[in-house]
C-alpha cells in the first residue's frame, strides 16, 4: 500500500520559510531552521520548562514567547498576545516574529529576570554550572544586574533516594522532573507542593524515591536543583571529558556519555541531543553503579553540543551570535527604560554611597523606633 | 422598582424549599424546556437573550455554548462555577445560600440545552454549609422528579453533583477548576485546546458562573428577546452586584444594567451614598483585579458623559480612563482609605493565591507584594514605583491564565491614578507610618 504523506505546512520564522508537518510546534519548526543551517541556532527560542521527550510538558516558564504576527493564511489577524512556541502548533501560511521583534525580546529579558529573582545564583558551587540551562539563558538574554532588593526564597536541602539530592532553592519549576516521574516510571513519586513562590518540588513526607529510572530527573533537570550525589562536586563541567559508551543492559538501552576526569569515570548521564534533551532515558544502574570503564564499550568521544561550555570559547561575547537588531536594542534602549539609579565601579564612590544609604536606613529605623 | 429576575422572590419566607420555590413559579422552565423545546432551541434562547457571563470576563454565554464540540459517543458536561472567591465578590455565595433551587432548575436547563447528563457544581470549599443547602435542594428536585433518570417523562437523564474546592483562588479559572474537579492540582492548562473542545476529563466541556445560570429559567420562561430588552446595549439583564466599603448600605443588589453609576452609589435604593461626613476617594469596580478608578472618573467618563453601570460604560476609555465590570465586586473608598496599603493589601492576595505554574506570575507578583510592603513600610524609594508599574507590565499578557493580569491591573492602576500618595509615602516616611496616617491630597502637601 502506497503511505500517503501528510501535506506540509508552509510557515515564515524570523522571515525564513520552513515546511514542517500538521501538528508541529512553532518550536519544532524554528529547531528544523537551525538543524538545517547551523548558523541560525540563534533564531531558535529558547526552552526552560519544554522537553520534547516528555509530552504535555511545556508552556509554563514563558521563556519561548513569539508573537504571531500572521495567524494563517486562512485568518491573517496576528494574535492578541505573545504565545508560547513550545506548545502552539504551526498553521498554514503563519508568520512568526522572534528575534525580529523588540516586545518578544524585552518580555524574554524579563523572564530571566523573574526566573533569577529567587535563585541564589550560587553557579560558582553548583554542580550543574557549565551545563545548566538558566545560565545560558540568562548569559544570552538576561541583564548583569539585578533589581530585585528583598530577600529570596530558600529551602532546606533535601536528599530524595541514596542518589539523588534536592536544593530547591535552585529549582525554576519548569516541572520536568514532575513529568519524568510521571511519565517513565510506574508510580508517581513526587509532585508539587504549595502555591506561588513558595511552591516547591517534594515527595510525600519525603519519602525517599526508589526506582529504577529515578535518576532522569537529574537529567531533565534545566538548573542545579535536582543533582547526582555520586559526582557532587567531584568535578567541573569543563574539566571533564564525555565519551559516548555502551554496555548491554537488560533494564535500559545502555547508551550513555561517560564522563572521564583523568582515567576515572566521574559521572554516567545519558545521551542527549543538540537541544540538551535526552534521546534515551538510561536506569539507575547504569547511571550510578558502573563507574568503571570495563563495565562499557567506549564509542568514541562525544560530539560536543551547542549548549556545552566544553565547546571552546562558549562565552566569549564576540563568540555569541546575536541579531544585528537585538544587539543595537540592548545597546541604546534597554538601560535608561526604567532604573535611574547610577551605577559606577569606582570603588570609593561605591563605598560612599553605601554609607550614605546605611545612614539614612538607620535614621529611618530611629524615627520608627521613637514612634 | 428596577426589574428584578434573579432576586424577586429571594425574600420569601422558606423560598429554600421545593414547595415554597414551586409555588413562586419554580421549574415551570424545566417543565417547559423539556416538554415543548428541543436543547437547540434552549441555546438559540440563550443566544437571543445576549447574556454574558458574570464570572468577570463577560463572553456571551449563548456564544459559549454554541462552541460546544459534539462529538459522537463522547460525555458533555456542564461545570457550575460556583468558586467565588474575588476579594469584593460575595453575589454567588448570597444567591446559592438564599434561593438555592433557582440554580438547581438553571443548572437542569442548560444541562438541557448542552446535552449533559452529569453536570457538576463546584462551590468554593469555605461554604461548607452552602453545599449542605445545595445538596439538600437537590434531594428535593429529585424526589421531586426534576432530577435523576428520566426527567419528566421525558427520557432525559441528568445527575448533578455538587463539589467542595479545595480552597484556592486560582480554582475559579475555568481550565484550574476543571483540573481540580479530576483530583488534580489546580494549575490552570494551556489554552488552546478549549474546554469547549477538550474540557472535564478530556470531554466538551462549559463552564459557567451561577449568576449566569441562575439567569437561565427566566430566559425560557419569558424568552431571550424579553432579557435582551433589558438592561442597555450589550449590555442585557440584570447584574447582581456586591457592594462593599465606606457606603451607607453594604450588600447584594440586583441592578438592571445601564443604571448609572451615580444612582447606584447614592440613591436610597441601592448603596444610599458614602457613609456621612466623608466623601468618595476612588473605587473598585468590578471585583479586586479590577482597575481602580479615583472619584473623578466615577460618576462621568474621561470624555465628561456619565457613567453607567454596564459593560461597555464602565470600560470607556480603556485603562487609562475606565475600568470593568468584572464579577460585580463595588468596593468604594472614602478619603480615610490609604491607597497604598489597599495595593499592597490586593498584591498579598494575589501573591498568595498564584498557583506557581508560570514564571511571571509566580515570581512577578512576590515582588510586587515586597515592594509594596516596603513603601507602605516607610523604606521605599522613588526608583520603586517605575519598578513596579514595570514588573506589572512584564506580568501582564504573559501568563497561562488571566490571574497574572489581574494581579498587575490593580498595581499599574493605582499608580496610573494616585501616583502622588505613593510618592508622599516615599518622601514623608515618618508620617505615612503613622497609625491610621492617609495622604490628603494637596491640601497637607
Amino acid at each position: 500500500m502506497e503511505e500517503i504523506k501528510p501535506q506540509l505546512i508552509k510557515i515564515t520564522f524570523d522571515g525564513i520559510e520552513v515546511e514542517v508537518e500538521p501538528g508541529t510546534t512553532i518550536m519544532q519548526a524554528a529547531r528544523k531552521i537551525a538543524e538545517a543551517d547551523e548558523s541560525q541556532g540563534h533564531l531558535v527560542p529558547p526552552a526552560m520548562c519544554y522537553y520534547k521527550p516528555l509530552p504535555t510538558s511545556g508552556g509554563k516558564c514563558r521563556a519561548c514567547l513569539v508573537r504571531v504576527a500572521q495567524g494563517s493564511a486562512k485568518d491573517p489577524r496576528p494574535m492578541p498576545k505573545l504565545v508560547p512556541s513550545c506548545i502552539t502548533q504551526v498553521q498554514e501560511g503563519m508568520v512568526v516574529e522572534n528575534t525580529t521583534n523588540p516586545a518578544v525580546l524585552d518580555t524574554r529579558k524579563s523572564i530571566v529576570e523573574f526566573l533569577l529573582i529567587n535563585h541564589p545564583l550560587d553557579c560558582p558551587v553548583c554542580d550543574q554550572a557549565g551545563e545548566c540551562h538558566l545560565q545560558d539563558f540568562s548569559f544570552e538574554h538576561g541583564s548583569a544586574k539585578t533589581r530585585y532588593e528583598e530577600e529570596r526564597r530558600t529551602f532546606e536541602k533535601i536528599d530524595i533516594g541514596p542518589f539523588v539530592q534536592l536544593h530547591m532553592t535552585r529549582c525554576i519549576l519548569c516541572y520536568r522532573c514532575v513529568y519524568t516521574a510521571d511519565q517513565i516510571t510506574n508510580n508517581r513519586v513526587h509532585g508539587v507542593m504549595n502555591r506561588g513562590d513558595a511552591s516547591e518540588i517534594s515527595t510525600y513526607i519525603e519519602k525517599a524515591i526508589d526506582n529504577d529510572f529515578s535518576g532522569n530527573v537529574i537529567d531533565v533537570c534545566p538548573v542545579g536543583a535536582l543533582t547526582d550525589k555520586t559526582y557532587r562536586f567531584k568535578s567541573r563541567v569543563w574539566f571533564s571529558k564525555p565519551v559516548d559508551a555502551h554496555c548491554d543492559c537488560e533494564k535500559c538501552s545502555g547508551n550513555v556519555t561517560l564522563w572521564y576526569r583523568g582515567d576515572e569515570v566521574i559521572r554516567v548521564t545519558a545521551r542527549k541531543n543538540t537541544w540538551g534533551e535526552v534521546n534515551e532515558f538510561i536506569c539507575n544502574t547504569c547511571r550510578f553503579e558502573r563507574k568503571k570503564t570495563s563495565d562499557w564499550t567506549i564509542e568514541g568521544p562525544t560530539k560536543v553540543k551547542r549548549s556545552s561550555v566544553i565547546s571552546a570559547n562558549k562565552y566569549r561575547a564576540d563568540v555569541i551570535k546575536k541579531p544585528d537588531f537585538a544587539l543595537k536594542l540592548s545597546a541604546t534602549q534597554f538601560k535608561p527604560i526604567d532604573d535611574t539609579r547610577e551605577y559606577t565601579t569606582d570603588i570609593d564612590t561605591v563605598r560612599h554611597q553605601s554609607i550614605e544609604n546605611n545612614d539614612k536606613a538607620n535614621h529611618r529605623s530611629l524615627l520608627s523606633r521613637n514612634n | 422598582m428596577a426589574k428584578k429576575i434573579l432576586t424577586e422572590h429571594i425574600n420569601v419566607p422558606g423560598i429554600e424549599t421545593f414547595e415554597v420555590y414551586r409555588k413562586q413559579g419554580g421549574y415551570t422552565a424545566v417543565e417547559k424546556a423539556i416538554k415543548t423545546m428541543t436543547p437547540e432551541e434552549v441555546v438559540e434562547e440563550a443566544k437571543k437573550s445576549g447574556i454574558r457571563g458574570r464570572g468577570g470576563a463577560g463572553f456571551p454565554m449563548g456564544m459559549k455554548w454554541g462552541f460546544l464540540a459534539k462529538p459522537e459517543g463522547v460525555p458533555r458536561y456542564l461545570v457550575c462555577n460556583a468558586d467565588e472567591s474575588e476579594p469584593g465578590t460575595f453575589k454567588d455565595h448570597h444567591l446559592m445560600k438564599c434561593i438555592p433551587h433557582l440554580l438547581i432548575e438553571g443548572m437542569i436547563v442548560s444541562s438541557f440545552a448542552l446535552g449533559a447528563n452529569k453536570s457538576f457544581i463546584y462551590v468554593r470549599g469555605e461554604l461548607m454549609y452552602v453545599i449542605r443547602i445545595l445538596e439538600k435542594a437537590i434531594e428535593e428536585a429529585k424526589a421531586n422528579g426534576f432530577l435523576g433518570k428520566n426527567i419528566l417523562g421525558s427520557g432525559y437523564d441528568l445527575e448533578l453533583v455538587v463539589q467542595p474546592g479545595g480552597g484556592a483562588y486560582i480554582c475559579g479559572e475555568e481550565t484550574a477548576l476543571l483540573e481540580s474537579l479530576e483530583g488534580k492540582r489546580g494549575n490552570p492548562r494551556n489554552k488552546p485546546p478549549f474546554p469547549a473542545v477538550k474540557g472535564l476529563y478530556q470531554s466538551p466541556t462549559v463552564v459557567n458562573n451561577v449568576e449566569s445560570i441562575s439567569n437561565m429559567p427566566w430566559v425560557i420562561n419569558n424568552g431571550g428577546d424579553a432579557y435582551a430588552a433589558i438592561g442597555i446595549g450589550r449590555s442585557t439583564g440584570t447584574k447582581l452586584i456586591s457592594a462593599s466599603g465606606h457606603i451607607q448600605k453594604p450588600g447584594v443588589y440586583e441592578i438592571e444594567l445601564g443604571v448609572s453609576v451615580d444612582e447606584f452609589l447614592n440613591s436610597d435604593e441601592y448603596c444610599g451614598g458614602i457613609r456621612k461626613g466623608h466623601h468618595l476617594k476612588a473605587l473598585v469596580a468590578g471585583g479586586s483585579s479590577v482597575p481602580i478608578l479615583p472619584a473623578h472618573l466615577i460618576t462621568k467618563t474621561a470624555a465628561g458623559e456619565d457613567r453607567l453601570m454596564s459593560y461597555e460604560s464602565l470600560s470607556d476609555g480603556g485603562f487609562a480612563t475606565g475600568t470593568m465590570l468584572g464579577s460585580g465586586g463595588f468596593i468604594v473608598f472614602d478619603e480615610t482609605a490609604c491607597i497604598v496599603r489597599n495595593t499592597w493589601n490586593f498584591s498579598r492576595f494575589y501573591h498568595h493565591e498564584s498557583c506557581g505554574q508560570c514564571s511571571p506570575c509566580r515570581e512577578g507578583t512576590g515582588w510586587m507584594e515586597k515592594v509594596l510592603h516596603r513603601i507602605e513600610h516607610g523604606h521605599g524609594s522613588m526608583h520603586d514605583i517605575d519598578l513596579l508599574v514595570d514588573v506589572a507590565k512584564k506580568i501582564e499578557g504573559n501568563t497561562i491564565c488571566p490571574l497574572g493580569d489581574a494581579a498587575a491591573w490593580p498595581v499599574a492602576s493605582a499608580i496610573r491614578h494616585f501616583r502622588e500618595e505613593f510618592e508622599w509615602h516615599i518622601t514623608n516616611p515618618h508620617e505615612a507610618t503613622q497609625p491610621g496616617a492617609v495622604f490628603m491630597g494637596a491640601v497637607l502637601a
